[in-house]
């Protein structure tokens, strides 16, 4: 027997009025991430035994530098989410829970960020 | 609230380990594993930015025996989390839930790990020497 109505249902918003948002974007930075880290790998493979100055010409490259930048913010994002359900499904205490799931949202923006300013600066020369 | 006492279903200590369960909770791990990497992976380009004296620092801990367990470690893992991500998009699209199915996906995805990991350090050392 369902209850709800079938507006309800299509919606599919639930209680928060956000759903199934982070099933979602879970399931679709895991597909950026396929061609993302396969090309990531491929170039790290390409890059065994170059030294400093091959490796900063590297991440220069323009269309490199971004796909880079892409690929640091989604990695975090992907983490973000699938740590944060692990958490969930694991951590009983609810205080315990709720900080721990902020404590992995602050280090993961933090560690983007200085992941994504690395690579500027190098691709800036700084 | 819950009773801290009451039996836990399924009594995971005494459940034969099946090839599904154990490729299930590997997600997890993997995945939980992957997320420390990511430590390294900003390192690595904070290094790169520090200039060439901490990034030669960095990449002599990369081939340090210790630097080059954790990277297979974690090619395997990247590897493993990518196949099995993608036997998991399937099953969230609707495909692949009958039991053969979901054992033959799961032999799928560990050997096209293995190969991968093992192709990728193949090329690597070969292209390093």
């Amino acid at each position: 027997m369902d209850y709800r109505s079938p507006i309800s249902r299509a919606r599919g918003l639930g209680s928060a009025k956000e759903g199934a948002a982070h099933w979602w974007m879970q399931r679709l930075t895991a597909a950026a991430l396929v061609p993302l880290l396969l090309w990531f790998v491929a170039s790290l493979i390409g890059l065994t035994g170059a030294g400093y100055d091959d490796a900063v010409a590297w991440v220069s490259t323009p269309w490199i530098t971004v796909l880079l930048i892409a690929t640091i913010a989604v990695v975090f994002h992907h983490a973000q989410l699938g740590l944060q359900v692990v958490l969930e499904d694991y951590v009983h205490s609810e205080w315990l829970k709720v900080l721990s799931i902020a404590l992995v949202k602050f280090a993961a923006v933090l560690l983007a960020i200085g992941g994504i300013y690395s690579v500027l600066r190098v691709a800036f020369g700084g | 609230m819950q009773d801290d006492s009451r039996p836990l279903s399924p009594h995971l200590q005494i459940y034969r380990p099946q090839l599904t369960s154990v490729l299930s909770i590997s997600h997890r791990a993997s995945g939980v594993f992957l997320a420390l990497g990511t430590l390294a992976l900003v390192y690595w380009f904070a290094a790169m930015a520090s200039g060439p004296e901490v990034f030669a620092q960095a990449q002599m801990i990369a081939g340090a025996w210790y630097g080059q367990v954790l990277l297979v470690l974690w090619t395997f893992s990247l590897f493993y989390h990518l196949c099995n991500g993608i036997r998991h998009l399937f099953w969230d699209a609707g495909y692949g839930f009958e039991i053969r199915h979901a054992y033959a996906t799961g032999y799928v995805v560990l050997v096209a790990a293995a190969v991968l990991t093992a192709g990728t350090w193949v090329l690597a050392l070969a292209g390093g020497q």
